[in-house]
């Protein structure tokens, strides 16, 4: 292999699981989440005004949203209680309400425990079962079933199901500020902020984060993925907390941000998806759900108040692209993406597992051939987005160290100002996408499906995005000669956007233009069934798949490269 | 805030004192302790000697440095009061002093441009909306200070120096950055207004100067009271548009930012704007007028700005491109007119 990589063993940096945070968490499981739910109580109390009426009337349209959910919306993972319980709050609420004899001040007192009890209720079943000795067993299953996997697919015979050739490092390149990262995962608390693709992001973090000796990072998953007894094992055992989609009420919000940002102040590592979910269109995102982002800034804030100045009270932004070749779900996410973007203009077509032909096709490719993922760590940065120093201090734009508390001050004072922090939240957010712009790492397969897409593009100037969306496949050839030439061009910039830090690149497209395409069209969604880019016999550039063109296409979006056609 | 920390006491920070800064520095000091920073040692003295700068009569609570980080020391709320061709510059200096606990307020109507080394207006020709920076932008990019405002509305420095009732607007994305300047200039003859669109406010501040030359054009050129509503209705129209592709939301320059300015601008002699238009229309040459002006007339580079803007923008602005001729191309003022009137306006309201 040309890609020279240094394949590095880390020592973990807390040999003792005893010192994990998230086992620290673990043992006091049950205080932790009593301190949630009463520290969720008071939020929501705060943000009604602590007045009974508007109280009131939170707690019937909380009751009457999870009503519905339970109705219209079950899932396996609810508990069998969940009928009677609101059942429970129901009866109470009625109680309340109606008995004479109560004056206000008990009133309020009693609408505050259905509160409380909603927010423990909410508390419990978001917090983590998290069990080193289901970590470590996961953490080898993981790393073994791939590398058997990978193993079994390049090293032909019988014996390669045994042979070591081949380790996970291999096919998935770690890259970036991995010692920063590790240096810092020791002194202060780290939340990573990983691009997010495809539903293996879960996985392949959680063994990115493992290989590089980290203790393990807390995350939120998707209550959905707990349906599945064997992903809910899967998921404790790698510490995710459990987010529900379906709960929007603002008591479940509520508890769900003061759950991160107790167990971030508690000093575990966390790892948010700050997309929120898998980028549909295949664009880096650009938009970030700042929600869970805004508890990083709290809970910054809120150790400085309680006086934690020095690094162990320091939160660390850690932004991750994650970058690959394939991925597996593009079909799906496109098709959604358009859905949504085109409305009535678009229409959907039958899907590509059509024929029994095509899956096998597909089963055979994945067995046979790799593709490669690389990862790449960003540089740390506090809450605010300002870089760090070695030692973690925030330094600003001219290399000046600076002291995050400085953001806080009012007065003189360490001050809480919601308002200020949301604005703090959306610039976070931005300094994210920023930095997930450079990190992003280009591949051979994402040059030469832009390339294809926008000379596509530009052959029919007039036709708007859903229309060149439909345009007959057939119809569709560019000489491979003018397809090369235009390679040159993207590349050209692309290395001039590098050479000023604003992007970085694989090794491998310092290749021969020749190879870099040959290569890039085999690995361009290698496992699709209808391919996004193919070449006939003359040599031509098609496509079988346009809107699947488009998918890996997007993932250079935003750096500008269109204005070269 | 003065009270509140008596060991220290704080005082609010003023950076420049041209008139309005002079001005804005007189009604902060009727609350709190003032300190203005003038580069030059000279007027420094004359401000801490005789509580006057450059003949404009200076409150006593008012004293000068001409050290920046003094100043930065000294104060937590800073207001930049600098003109546009300087502002860079000004903060360049003070940004190693400043910190993130720092609140910066401006009241500078003007805009930046945020070239490579080596280019120039003269170089690039086009510009597009990433290479403007308006003042708050520029102070977030060369500063680590975020809790930024700017100050803008109907403030004529000579009548706000005599007292005269006024109303200004703060306008920041942080609430306390409004209130905070809101507790310092309020007073029974200053009212405050507050607003979260700071690029909305910055822009409309900026664009009304522009109009305020045509204005001062139509009053040089004789011309009444319905060419004034014309341009003043026209005008409008055009920040609206303008204001839009800079970023900025329609509802700005609805306010006293905007139309507030806009008004008071085309009527008042007292505003150098209008004065450049009024010369202008009298037959002086450009150079001539800005030679014996000893202050900047903000609108000209203004101009010059946004027409360089406009050949990116997919956007028409008739009376910016016409004033633009008039100033640099030497197009007579009556045939801009001329070429005005039979501009083919159709619509009176095209934005709501």
């Amino acid at each position: 292999m040309e890609e020279k990589y240094i394949k590095h063993k880390y020592e973990p940096i807390h040999p003792s699981k005893d010192e994990w945070p998230v086992v620290k968490l673990a043992r006091e499981r049950k205080e932790f989440v009593k301190k949630v739910a009463d520290l969720s109580e008071d939020r929501i109390l705060k943000l009604t005004g602590n007045n009974p009426d508007i109280l009131k009337e939170e707690l019937e349209t909380t009751l009457y949203r999870e009503k519905l959910r339970i109705k219209q919306n079950p899932w396996v993972v609810d508990p069998d209680d969940d009928g009677s319980f609101w059942s429970g709050v129901k009866s109470s609420l009625v109680q309340i309400s109606t008995e004479a004899g109560r004056n206000k001040v008990k009133k309020f007192q009693e609408y505050k425990s259905v509160l409380n009890s909603i927010t423990a209720r909410y508390a419990e079943e978001i917090a983590s079962n998290f069990k080193a000795t289901h970590y470590k067993f996961t953490r080898s299953v993981v790393t073994y079933g791939f590398s058997r996997l990978l193993n079994a697919a390049r090293v032909k015979g019988f014996k390669s199901i045994f042979s070591n050739q081949y380790t996970l490092q291999d096919k998935i390149q770690i890259t970036g500020e991995t010692d920063q990262l590790r240096d810092l995962a020791t002194k202060g608390t780290v939340v990573m902020v990983p691009t997010h693709f495809s539903n293996l992001d879960s996985i392949l973090i959680g063994w990115v984060i493992s290989v590089l000796g980290l203790p393990p990072f807390i995350y939120g998953a998707g209550l959905n993925l707990f349906n599945i007894s064997i992903f809910a094992y899967f998921m404790n055992s790698l510490g995710a907390y459990k987010v529900d989609r379906r709960k929007k009420n603002l008591m479940y919000l509520e508890t769900l941000k003061t759950y991160s940002k107790e167990a971030i102040q508690f000093g575990c590592h966390s790892l948010f998806f700050p997309g929120g979910t898998r980028s549909r269109s295949g664009m880096i995102e650009s938009k970030l759900k700042l929600g869970l982002l805004s508890t990083a800034i709290e809970a910054q804030r809120a150790n400085f108040e309680n006086g934690l100045d020095d690094i162990s009270g320091k939160i660390f932004i850690v932004p991750v692209t994650i970058n690959y070749h394939f991925v597996l779900e593009a079909p799906s996410l496109i098709r959604d993406h358009l859905s949504i973007t085109g409305q009535e203009r678009y229409y959907k077509e039958n899907d590509e597992f059509s024929n029994s032909y095509k899956i096998s096709k597909f089963l055979i490719k994945f067995f046979t051939k790799g593709s490669d993922i690389s990862v790449s760590v960003g540089k740390a940065m506090d809450v605010l987005g300002n870089y760090v120093d070695v030692d973690g201090r925030s330094l600003d734009k001219h290399g000046r160290v600076i002291n995050t508390r400085d953001y806080f001050i009012s007065d003189g004072k360490v001050s809480v100002d919601n308002q200020r922090e949301e604005e703090y939240t959306n610039m976070l957010g931005k300094r994210i996408v920023e930095e997930f712009h450079k990190i992003n790492r280009v591949f051979n397969s994402h040059l030469v499906a832009f390339v294809a897409f926008e000379m596509i593009k530009k052959q029919n100037r007039k036709l708007d995005l859903f229309d060149l969306l439909r345009l007959p496949e057939e119809e569709i050839s560019i000489p491979y000669g003018e397809f090369k030439a235009s390679c040159h061009l993207v590349l050209d910039k692309i290395n001039e956007l590098k050479s000023q830090g604003l992007i970085n690149t694989a090794p491998h497209l310092s290749l021969d233009m020749d190879e870099i395409i040959k290569r890039g069209m085999e690995n361009v969604g290698m496992y699709h069934a209808k391919r996004p880019i193919i070449q006939d016999k003359k040599g031509d550039i098609g496509t079988d798949d346009m809107s699947l063109l488009y998918f890996y296409h997007n993932r250079l979006t935003g750096y500008g490269l269109e204005k070269l056609y | 805030m003065d009270s509140k920390n008596s060991t220290k006491p704080k005082y609010i920070g003023v950076i420049g004192v041209g008139s309005f800064g002079a001005a804005i520095a007189n009604i902060l000091a009727a609350k709190s302790p003032v300190m203005v920073y003038a580069r030059k040692q000279e007027v420094v003295d004359e401000i801490n000697a005789s509580h006057s700068a450059q003949g404009k009569k200076l409150s006593e609570n008012i004293i000068a440095s001409n050290d920046p980080e003094q100043l930065c020391k000294s104060c937590d709320v800073l207001f930049f009061m600098v003109p546009s061709s300087g502002f860079q510059n000004v903060v360049r200096t003070f940004s190693p002093f400043l910190f993130p606990y720092h609140l910066i307020i401006h009241g500078t109507k003007g805009l930046c441009l945020n070239l490579k080394d080596g280019e120039t207006l003269e170089t690039v020709k086009k510009i597009r909306r990433s290479q403007i920076l308006t003042m708050s932008e520029v102070i977030l990019q060369e500063t680590v200070a975020v809790r930024v405002g700017c100050l803008a509305g109907p403030n004529l420095s000579k009548e706000l120096a005599q007292g005269q009732p006024a109303a200004t607007v703060i306008a920041s994305k942080y609430n306390e950055v409004i209130l905070e300047g809101q507790s310092l200039l309020r007073s029974e003859k200053f009212q405050v207004y507050g607003n979260s669109d700071i690029i909305g406010v910055e822009i409309s501040g900026v664009l009304k100067n522009i109009i305020a030359i045509a204005s001062g054009a139509l009053a040089g050129l004789g011309l009444g009271e319905n060419a004034k509503g014309l341009l003043i209705s026209r005008g409008m129209v055009e920040m609206i548009h303008l204001g839009n592709a800079l970023g900025g939301s329609i509802k700005s320059v609805m306010g006293l930012a905007g139309i507030g300015d806009l008004v008071a601008t085309c009527n008042s002699v007292h505003s150098r704007n209008f004065t450049v238009g009024f010369r202008l229309a009298k037959g002086e040459s450009l150079d001539a007028i800005l030679a014996d002006m000893d202050e900047v007339a903000e609108g000209i580079n203004t101009v010059r700005i946004i027409k360089a803007f406009l050949e990116t923008a997919d956007l028409r602005a008739p009376i910016t491109e016409n004033l633009y001729r008039v100033l640099f191309e030497d197009l007579e003022i009556e045939d801009a007119l001329q070429f005005l009137m039979k501009y083919p306006f159709n619509v009176d309201v095209d934005f709501v």
